[in-house]
């Protein structure tokens, strides 16, 4: 993987100096040597490493801590309560209600605030969810093989093609006002195929090397094995994994919000949008009640996003940024 | 052909399975909520429809395999009953088959000029690499990727139809006029299309640029265009036959695959333009509770991409002869 280069003009994007290195050879975050046995500490600072010299990255774990912040502690920043109708109905931004109030006398930016914390719920336990789902189903039909591998992987693929979100509809449909924890439940229920399927493949790819015979023939047991030895191997598409899940977790459950499947109680962004697409908010002027949850929907999603594109850009260098690849090509060799 | 034949047997599976979820779903959510809503209806239905949708939700006598199996000979037969509640006592197949066009000519159009339009500018930004297209365009998209489709089309109506006033944005065409093929209707018909339309195309490209991108910038990296270059070949020519014509292979398989997605794919736009296609008509049907309405749109939605991915699949196997014996 290291040997790969940046296509182009002769010499490559790699050498040229101008790429910040991301820790020199075998620094980054390429796939270790399976077996080669790195210790914990040393990966997370690795990792550490890693995402400060890449701005992607940077920019998406700040993003990501002020949200966690934000949804850990709502009551330091807004001291309105979010769900009390107590104030003047469809007020415009003020002192009092930075973002105005809403068509039933809510205060905005309060429901703003205290709506971060479902949002990220549903985001991180999706995305861990249907990566811990997906990397049992992945890893045990690879290294089970035959039959199980059969089964597994037609229930993966046949999951994989039913259109995820019209299944969300429906299910949803069924339960009238899914609370936090269900749509947890739901949106794991129909995401967690398309990891499964890369998993296995990766399993697959691994199944024949010296060093998991190596521990068999030691004679270590199959969850040994698959716990110790095959999913550390993984670690790059296990993070990929849970950074896409919870990116379209976002999506998914503010878009099932939004139409009003989810509980019209709880305050989150996509309730708040729900309700102010029924209020006609555009129209009596309460633009904000709809700019400002959409906009941190965005910001949330485009947290996850760059992490994820980032980490690409560490495993895969082509991919990252080349500053002036034209002065270079008119250079002689 | 046995490959094939291999996905044809998948194809077959799954819609199997997308039927066998529908009969299961409405029996296995807490509190059956579909039969209490059929039952207060159901005298609202013709006898043949309610014999189809007695063995789809359960709510006659006869014991649950027999209720499978006529239903599923109801599904053979396209026999969906009939709508509860949107348009009561319509046959749902008329309802479906009165939405599928808005969405097709909606939705079909802008997918294929999304992905024409997303492709040229995967190839171009690749082939200047460094250049502005290249450094704009994958941020700015994938940014774009991530933001809610209705959110943006929320944002352009505000600014083009509350703020400024110079598109439509409710309505498949103003309900004032009659439809024909006229200028006037036909005119109007496209001045409501443009805002959803614009909204879909800028959602979808990012996906098509980073695509053609990322495969066309390893395409560039390979000998044969090394070879060209040194052989002295026009840029263009190189860009084009060379390079993209090998990398856009999967941006075609997407393209077969996506074509699947045009029936069900813009579900929350349809909504927030009330756009009379067939996400909207699901829409209606889940806020009704119209049960059967529902399943049937599901199943449409799902067949389309079973066939799109059967296509694409056979494509692939087509232009692609190293695929044929892999899984």
């Amino acid at each position: 993987m290291a040997t790969l280069r940046a296509p182009g003009g002769p010499g490559g994007a790699g050498e040229s100096g101008q790429v910040t290195p991301v820790g020199g050879p075998g620094g980054g975050l390429y796939l270790p040597p399976p077996g080669a046995g790195v210790s914990g500490a040393r990966s997370v600072r690795r990792m550490t490493r890693a995402i400060r010299s890449n701005g992607k990255a940077s920019v998406g774990t700040g993003m990501l801590a002020l949200f966690c912040l934000v949804a850990l502690f709502p009551g330091v920043i807004a001291h309105d309560n979010p769900s009390a109708e107590i104030y003047g109905r469809a007020l415009g931004p003020s002192a009092q209600h930075l973002l105005g109030t809403t068509a039933f006398g809510q205060d905005i930016f309060a429901q703003v605030i205290y709506g971060t914390r479902p949002v990220l719920l549903i985001a991180l336990g999706v995305g861990l969810s249907a990566t811990v789902i997906a990397m049992l189903i992945g890893v045990a039909a690879a290294y089970l093989g035959g039959a199980w591998d059969g089964v597994l992987s037609l229930i993966t693929d046949v999951l994989l093609v039913i259109p995820a979100f019209p299944l969300l509809i429906v299910i949803a449909s069924y339960l009238h006002g899914a609370s936090t924890a269900v749509l947890i439940a739901v949106v794991t229920a129909v995401s967690w195929s398309y990891t499964a399927r890369q998993l296995r493949a990766q399993a697959l790819s691994l199944r024949n090397r010296d060093f998991l015979e190596a521990a068999r023939v030691r004679g270590e047991r199959s969850l040994y094995i698959i716990l110790v030895e095959i999913i550390p191997t993984m670690t790059s598409l296990l993070m990929a994994s849970f950074l896409t899940n919870a990116l379209y977790a976002v999506l998914f459950s503010s878009g099932l919000q939004f139409i009003g499947l989810g509980n019209p109680n709880t305050v989150s962004w996509g309730t708040m949008l729900y309700w102010a697409e029924n209020n006609e908010a555009f129209q009596t002027g309460q633009a904000l009640w709809i700019i400002v949850p959409g906009l941190c929907i965005v910001a949330l999603g485009a947290a996850f996003a760059l992490l994820n594109y980032a980490f690409d850009e560490i495993g895969n260098p082509a991919l990252r940024p080349v500053k002036s690849m034209r002065r270079k090509r008119v250079l002689p060799r | 052909m046995r490959f094939v034949l291999r996905r044809l047997g998948f194809f077959v599976l799954t819609l199997w399975a997308a039927l066998t979820l529908n009969f299961a779903l409405p029996r296995l959510m807490p509190g059956s909520p579909a039969l209490a809503i059929i039952a207060n209806h159901r005298g609202a239905l013709s006898p043949s429809a309610l014999k189809v949708v007695e063995a789809q939700f359960g709510i006659g006598h006869q014991n649950i395999v027999l209720q499978y199996f006529s239903y599923l000979g109801n599904v053979a037969r396209l026999r969906f009953g009939e709508s509860l509640t949107t348009q009561p006592g319509v046959s749902v197949g008329h309802i479906v088959l009165d939405a599928i066009p808005w969405t097709l000519g909606l939705v079909g159009l802008t997918t294929v000029l999304a992905f024409i339009l997303g492709t040229l500018i995967g190839i171009v930004g690749a082939w200047r690499r460094g250049g502005w297209l290249d450094s704009i365009m994958p941020p700015i998209f994938v940014i774009m990727t991530v933001i809610p489709y209705f959110w943006i089309g929320l944002i352009l109506i505000l600014v083009f139809g509350v703020k400024l006033h110079w598109l439509p944005y409710f309505f498949t065409y103003d309900i004032t006029l009659t439809p024909g093929f006229n200028l006037a209707f036909i005119g109007n018909v496209l001045e409501h299309a443009i805002l959803p339309a614009f909204t879909l195309l800028i959602t979808t490209i990012g996906t098509w640029i980073l695509t053609m991108r990322n495969t066309m910038i390893t395409t560039l990296a390979e000998d044969y265009v090394r070879m060209a270059r040194a052989k002295g070949l026009p840029g263009r020519r190189i860009m084009l036959d060379y390079a993209a014509r090998n990398a856009i292979l999967p941006n075609l398989t997407g393209f077969a695959m996506s074509l699947g997605f045009v029936v069900g794919g813009a579900i929350l736009i349809e909504l927030v333009f009330n756009y009379e296609g067939v996400g909207w008509l699901l829409l209606q049907a889940v806020n009704n509770d119209d049960y059967p309405l529902e399943q049937a749109l599901f199943l449409l939605i799902t067949a389309a991409v079973l066939v799109a991915i059967l296509l694409s699949d056979v494509a692939t196997a087509i232009l692609d002869p190293r695929t044929r014996g892999a899984r």
